[in-house]
């Protein structure tokens, strides 16, 4: 029957569940530091520490079991004195030292690291306590002077000295316990009849609600698994509950919580004598009731482990758990119950038996339209029980009821089925972890795969997560990223090792080569880590690895290759520090596009850098260049001197025409200057063009001139240039005398031009020009193309009648023409 | 008007939604810095930004005052700071020095850099190197995209072109690659991705791996074609004067972020109007892509329309003339108005073009492009230089006469180098050899006077030529091949019969039918033919990275594309297009029943161009 192993306590039911056989071979719990992990964790014992104070001779030996007793690890502890051991909500032990270090090893054995309690636990540590809160595992510890210290989070390690307690070197203590809620960490202790809160930067005195007044010390107190309530053993022999903040005594609560959240673990052991009781027992509290949980007649001594559902009772030969029966269970398995699922139950005990019974039932249920929840009751159920037997009978019972339904939503039975089978598959005795329902549901998947995964058992995690049906990027993929970590500190050779590991992942979803590599790096294997990385496909997440390793060369083709310019600038940034400038600038020449973005930091940032780089370069043009751009940021003494270098530097870059160029340049720049000096107007700065133009303007035809021959400027510029000054200063004497002067190489044309573009516009004066310089033909082109008639006349009385007979008639035609209009 | 849409032309999506998203996210990082703020923007970003989120709701965001990003000392006295700025070291520097002599001064500012569209490691080197580090924030404004008008976006990046084309510099390609998958993840991926240039391949790559890498699924849509082009493939077309309406404003008056500033003596009022050119405008939608001979005749038919519309007014009664007045009048009024403004504009740029002798530059344009009288075509653009007409132009005529005679005989360009130095100094050295390395302007039979530092760039080209997409200076290497091209691909109409300018027969009418330009030519011939088949040769000669792939990736999805989405588009210009290309290519969606949507890294034109590889001082 499955009463069987019910208890009944007044108010509620509880029931202990064989959960192991323990398989390990140990003499028996006493005269060792114990410590469990909470949601099915492993055990580790540490034999012999106390006698250790003793001799030194015999070392204590620290060891690590599954919850069913299986080794996972043991080595002879050859560290200090352990005053505690502990495990944190990730699966390490933490073993407090009476030095105040704890050290850290993981489940597996392997030490990990270590961390100090901070100089006043200096060889004073008395006891400590390992406390958890939902995402952090904290430590605290009590010295010898009566201080205590805190560290909240081992991860963080920052270490909080507590106020001194007034009184305690004198009263003594007898008892204390953390509070760690809100994240806040309290530690409430007792010291004689008094009770004290501690937090980080006060001590207060508290006075407990609806304590008996005789009380005079406190042998005992114990938090529950969620700090919310707090239990007080006193001297009389009572058991005070309530709030933690020991302000409601448990009595006048009106419980809204589910029943288990309070549950409180006392371990009375013989050296706390009690008054009354000569026998040391086990005592458990439930919010409303007090259990004294069998009576330890074969002198074993028993570990308790609370968990969020139960508690679960270790010994030397076996392993239990004890826990509330869930209501639902209570109403199916309730002798004589009539709850929809107890029926359903029934109905299909009777089917399997092809009784017509099964109909009465099921007809009962559906009478009273209870069906579903029957249904519901039955899946539920099969989650809080251990055995798969009795789970395959509720969920048949559940199956077969859904039969009956025509719209109930499949989803809650088939995850049930599918969580129910992992949780079989972790209870099993080689895995040895007995998570419950409840605790599966709050530790969740992921976390229990990580646990597996601490583990080493690959295999299993990935059948999990196939089973669940995990997105591969936080499965599959994850599982394999660990095995790989995991892989690659193996001792074999490195191709074989890379192989196998791309062998495996493939091209996976979600996993990073890069992790793995680093993780191979860490483990000082630099090689199989490049190895590794070349099975990323993604550069960028090449790179930093790559720098960290210092294969600069590697990460800048990587960076190169993904295209991305800030990686290339890491790399590069990375580069310039790490190496000397030679080979620096040596890697950035094979790189052309590590070098363009270099320049263009340089540019702007380093200017003289980008000098040396073009030096080292040989590069002589773009350092001519260099020079050239330079030389206008200087002021006119200093510019020569830029220019005569850009032009050794073209030359030898076999750039005549630049060299000469410049060359010219020096030549006009030193001219300018000197005009500059002797006029005191600015002449740097401009062109040859312009500064001919302003010479010609201001009228020195003589530096003009000399300009000119100078510079051999084409005779077309120079015309240009002449005619286009002279207009623009209506100087149109000295204009027509250089009209005059030789054949214009620019045509006449050119001049009309320069006439129209000048202020005093005006034909009579452009055709009068032409006429002079007997250039008729044109004139009279101008002249027909306005039709005025004032214009044709001047052109006609210049003519020739004679010689420009065909011209005559033309001009005629159009002053007729115009006279019309 | 040649114009008229098919009736099958596929819809376009709705941009506007891109604007959208930048203001609310911009919106989201100023919440960032609660409290009163001065925000000083980088001019590169002002007109953009004024698109995006004007004034009034910079200031509903608590932006107090509203400063240019210089490198002058801040007078503001708010104390907090936000900088809205291109990841530029220049601009993070004059940043570095607004904090460090307020450190220097002792006063107590918070600071808030948002880099847009992205930040740079560089900039966070510069502020570390500068010791500001700690004292700013930074941010980034990912805006990427500004829709200028229902087929126009732009990256608004002008500096992509010298960055990456003459420094070989790939920051923007990756940010480019990356806008591009934002793009398509908001607008579904392409059918197909067509393309040319080592940019645009190695954008394309990017994207692909954008793509593989992503871990959401990107909706399977597919919506269009896309065509990524690299400006390098077509330097001639870009090159050439814009005869078309709104090539020309822009070659005129510079359109600045799909609006331009008319000058007063455009407008003949004393203040500048500043004008919205886009689709919205009913006259300006009518004439932009209209070769500029047309515009005056379809302005002065509309000003007579107006003109009746508005005498319709006097035969009416009482009742007749309120519903005039309340519906139409509003109508005519704004269509008066906008009429008007283009009208006076067109007359001004008439009096600029004729003042500069626009007939005869066109003419010189269009033997160089036939090839036809070079040497007269030489002395003409020697007369130009010589008479200082305008110093880019000037460059201009040599770029072109350079690019389609591959490259300059020794003498010429030597003698019209020097007359160039002469003319504007010898500064101009620097811009020749930029020219030189990007191809412009280049010297005949290299070979010989190949100087050190090409040879030695010359064999990394060879070296890595292979499949690698890491060198930028691959234009050393190249001929622009433009007379083999343009008699392969008949780029030059015949020039026998009169080009028809009304209706126009090809594309070639955006250059007053002298020249259909290469790039709108390259893409009509590759979507005609699906692909690069029979055109081989074309793409050798243009150093080949052509592809065209089917479906950028993500295959599986099954979901059949409308059969109107494969007439859509997507064209992206990496370095800038011109107006006139835009126009080209309108002409050819209608022409065939395309929808053709341009994006491009910013709008350019000639001078832009040629400014921006320019390195003498102006």
């Amino acid at each position: 029957l499955l009463q069987q192993n019910w208890n009944w306590n007044s108010l509620l039911f509880s029931r202990k569940t064989d959960l192991y056989e323990m398989g390990w071979n140990i003499g028996g719990l006493r005269d060792c530091l114990i410590a469990a992990a909470p949601y099915g964790g492993p055990i580790a014992l540490l034999k012999g520490s106390q006698r250790s104070e003793r001799s030194h001779s015999a070392r204590p030996v620290l060891e690590m079991y599954t919850s069913s007793g299986v080794p996972l690890a043991n080595f002879p502890w050859k560290s200090g004195i352990v005053v505690d051991i502990g495990w944190t909500v990730s699966d390490y032990l933490l073993c407090i030292q009476e030095n105040g270090t704890v050290l850290i090893y993981d489940i597996l054995g392997n030490y990990c690291r270590h961390f100090n309690m901070g100089s006043e636990s200096q060889n004073s540590v008395t006891e400590a306590k390992v406390f958890h809160s939902a995402y952090r595992t904290g430590v605290a510890i009590l010295t010898k002077a009566y201080r205590f210290s805190v560290v909240t989070n081992i991860d963080d390690q920052k270490i909080w000295r507590l106020p001194d307690v007034p009184g305690l070197q004198t009263s003594g203590l007898s008892c204390w316990t953390v509070i760690s809620q809100d994240r806040q960490t309290k530690l409430v202790l007792a010291s004689g009849r008094n009770i004290y809160v501690l937090d980080n930067d006060s001590c207060t005195s508290v006075t407990v609600p609806g304590l008996d007044p005789d009380v005079s010390s406190y042998f005992h107190m114990s938090a529950s698994f969620n700090y919310k309530y707090l239990a007080l053993y006193t001297n009389t022999g009572c058991i005070w509950m309530g709030t933690s903040n020991l302000k409601v005594p448990l009595k006048y609560m009106i419980l809204k919580c589910s029943y288990y959240s309070c549950i409180m673990v006392f371990k009375i052991s013989s050296r706390c004598r009690r008054p009354r009781s000569q026998q040391p027992s086990v005592v458990l509290m439930w919010d409303r009731l007090l259990l004294v949980a069998g009576k330890n007649n074969e002198n074993d001594e028993l570990y308790l482990v609370p968990e969020l559902d139960g508690v679960r009772i270790i010994g030397s030969k076996s392993h239990e758990f004890l826990h509330e029966v869930p209501a639902t269970c209570e109403e199916i398995f309730k002798i004589a119950s009539m709850a929809p699922g107890a029926l359903l139950l029934e109905a299909h005990k009777e089917y399997k038996k092809e009784s017509q019974k099964a109909d009465e039932y099921l007809r009962e249920i559906k009478d009273q339209n209870l069906l579903p929840t029957a249904v519901e009751q039955c899946i539920e159920a099969a989650g809080f029980e251990c055995e798969p037997e009795t789970q395959k009978m509720l969920l048949r019972a559940a199956s077969f009821g859904k039969s009956f339904l025509s719209n109930f939503s499949p989803e809650k039975f088939v995850t049930m089925c599918r969580e129910l089978r992992v949780l079989n598959a972790v209870r099993d005795y080689t895995v040895g972890m007995p998570l419950t329902y409840v605790q599966f549901s709050q530790l969740t998947v992921q976390v229990l795969i990580d646990r597996l995964v601490f583990r080493r058992l690959y295999p299993l995690a990935i059948e999990i997560c196939k089973h669940l049906k995990i997105r591969e990027f936080q499965g599959v993929s994850h599982v394999l990223k660990h095995w790989a970590c995991f892989k690659v500190q193996q001792k074999d050779p490195d191709e074989d090792i890379a192989h196998a590991i791309n062998q495996k992942l493939g091209d996976t979803a979600g996993i990073s080569y890069s992790e793995i590599a680093a993780k191979a790096y860490e483990c000082g294997r630099p090689e199989l880590a490049i190895m590794l990385l070349d099975f990323e496909p993604q550069s960028g997440e090449q790179v930093p690895l790559l720098l960290k390793m210092k294969r600069g060369q590697l990460a800048l083709n990587k960076a190169i290759e993904s295209g991305d310019t800030d990686l290339v600038y890491t790399v590069v940034m990375y580069l310039k520090n790490e190496m000397n400038r030679r080979d620096f600038f040596l890697t950035l020449r094979k790189h052309p596009v590590a070098l363009s973005l270099y320049r263009q930091f340089c540019k702007h940032q380093e200017q003289d850098t980008l000098k040396d780089l073009y030096n080292q370069e040989d590069d002589h043009q773009e350092l001519a260049n260099f020079y050239v751009q330079e030389s206008y940021q200087e002021k006119v003494e200093v510019r020569v001197a830029e220019l005569q270098k850009a032009v050794d530097e073209y030359s030898k870059a076999r750039n005549e025409f630049a060299a000469k160029a410049t060359e010219e340049q020096i030549k006009l720049l030193k001219f300018q200057r000197k005009l500059q000096d002797e006029t005191d107007k600015p002449y740097v700065d401009h062109s040859l063009h312009d500064t001919v133009y302003n010479l010609l303007l201001e009228g020195s035809h003589r530096h003009a001139e000399q300009l000119y021959k100078d510079f051999k400027i084409p005779d077309k510029r120079y015309w240009w240039l002449k005619i286009s000054a002279l207009a623009e200063k209506n100087d149109w004497e000295e204009l027509e005398k250089f009209s005059k002067s030789k054949k214009s190489p620019i045509g006449y044309l050119a001049f009309v031009e320069v006439f129209s573009i000048s202020e005093q516009f005006n034909y009579l004066i452009i055709l009068s020009f032409l006429m002079s310089l007997r250039e008729v033909e044109q004139a009279a082109d101008i002249a027909i193309e306005r039709k005025n008639e004032n214009d044709l006349n001047l052109v006609l009385s210049r003519c020739n009648q004679s010689t420009d007979r065909s011209l005559v008639e033309r001009l005629n035609k159009a002053r007729s023409g115009a006279n019309k209009k | 008007m040649a114009f008229h849409s098919r009736i099958d032309s596929p819809e376009i999506p709705k941009f506007s939604d891109l604007k959208r998203l930048a203001c609310d996210q911009l919106i989201y990082l100023l919440e960032q810095l609660p409290g009163r703020k001065d925000l000083f923007i980088e001019a590169d970003l002002m007109s953009p930004l004024d698109r995006i989120a004007n004034v009034s709701i910079l200031k509903q965001h608590e932006v107090d005052k509203l400063y240019r990003l210089d490198n002058k000392p801040v007078i503001s006295s708010c104390d907090q700071l936000c900088f809205l700025i291109r990841p530029h070291i220049q601009a993070v520097k004059w940043i570095s020095e607004i904090v460090n002599s307020d450190k220097i001064t002792g006063k107590c500012r918070k600071y808030k850099i948002i880099f847009c569209p992205q930040k740079f490691y560089v900039c966070e080197a510069v502020l570390e190197e500068q010791g500001v580090f700690g004292d700013v924030t930074c941010d980034e404004w990912e805006f990427y995209f500004l829709p200028l008008d229902d087929d126009i976006i732009s990256l608004e990046l002008p500096e992509f072109f010298r960055d990456y084309f003459l420094d070989g510099d790939q920051r923007w390609v990756f940010a480019t690659a990356k806008a591009l998958h934002y793009f398509h993840s908001l607008f579904g991926l392409p059918l197909k991705v067509y393309g040319i240039g080592k940019c645009a391949k190695m954008t394309y790559e990017m994207w692909r791996q954008f793509i593989e890498e992503g871990e959401k699924k990107l909706s399977t849509d597919k919506t269009g074609n896309l065509f990524i082009f690299d400006r390098d493939v077509d330097f001639v077309t870009p090159l050439c004067s814009q005869v078309v309406y709104e090539g020309l404003l822009d070659d005129v008056f510079r359109i600045k972020c799909g609006s331009v500033e008319l000058c007063s003596d455009v407008t003949a009022s004393d203040k500048t109007i500043k004008v919205l050119l886009n689709s919205q405008d009913k006259v300006f939608n009518e004439i932009r892509n209209e070769h500029f001979s047309n515009v005056f005749g379809f302005l002065s038919q509309k000003a007579k329309n107006l003109q009746t519309a508005y005498d319709k007014r006097q035969g009416m009664d009482i009742k007749q003339m309120k519903n005039f007045v309340s519906q139409e009048l509003k109508g005519l009024k704004q269509e008066h108005r906008l009429l008007s403004l283009h009208i006076s504009a067109s007359e001004y740029i008439m009096k600029r073009k004729t003042k500069l002798d626009f007939q005869e530059l066109l003419k010189v344009e269009h033997s160089l492009l036939d090839g036809f009288n070079v040497r007269e075509s030489i002395s003409y653009i020697e007369e130009h230089i010589i008479r200082q007409i305008s110093m880019f132009e000037s460059l201009r005529l040599l770029c072109l006469l350079s690019l389609t005679e591959n490259g300059l005989v020794s003498k010429d360009y030597r003698s019209l180098k020097s007359q160039y130095l002469q003319s504007y100094g010898i500064e101009h050295v620097l811009t020749f050899a930029n020219l030189r390395q990007m191809g412009l302007l280049v010297e005949q039979q290299p070979g010989e006077t190949f100087t050190a530092m090409e040879s030695t760039v010359g064999k990394l080209v060879a070296d890595k030529a292979v499949g690698k997409l890491t060198d930028a200076f691959s234009s050393l290497a190249k001929k622009s091949n433009f007379r083999a091209l343009s008699k392969k691909l008949t780029l030059i109409p015949k020039s026998n019969e009169e080009y028809d300018l009304h209706s126009p027969p090809d594309m070639a009418y955006i250059f007053s039918g002298a020249y259909i330009p290469l790039s709108c030519k390259l893409i009509e011939q590759v979507l005609e033919r699906d692909g690069w088949n029979g055109l081989e040769e074309v793409a050798r000669m243009l150093n080949g990275n052509e592809f065209a792939v089917a479906a950028g990736g993500g295959g599986a999805g099954e979901s059949k594309p409308k059969p109107q989405s494969s007439r859509l588009m997507f064209v992206i210009f990496l370095g800038g297009c011109t107006f006139s290309e835009i126009s080209a290519l309108r002409f050819l969606g209608k022409q065939k029943g395309y929808k053709f949507i341009i994006i491009t890294t910013a709008i350019t034109n000639s001078s832009r161009l040629l400014e921006s590889l320019n390195d003498g001082h102006s």
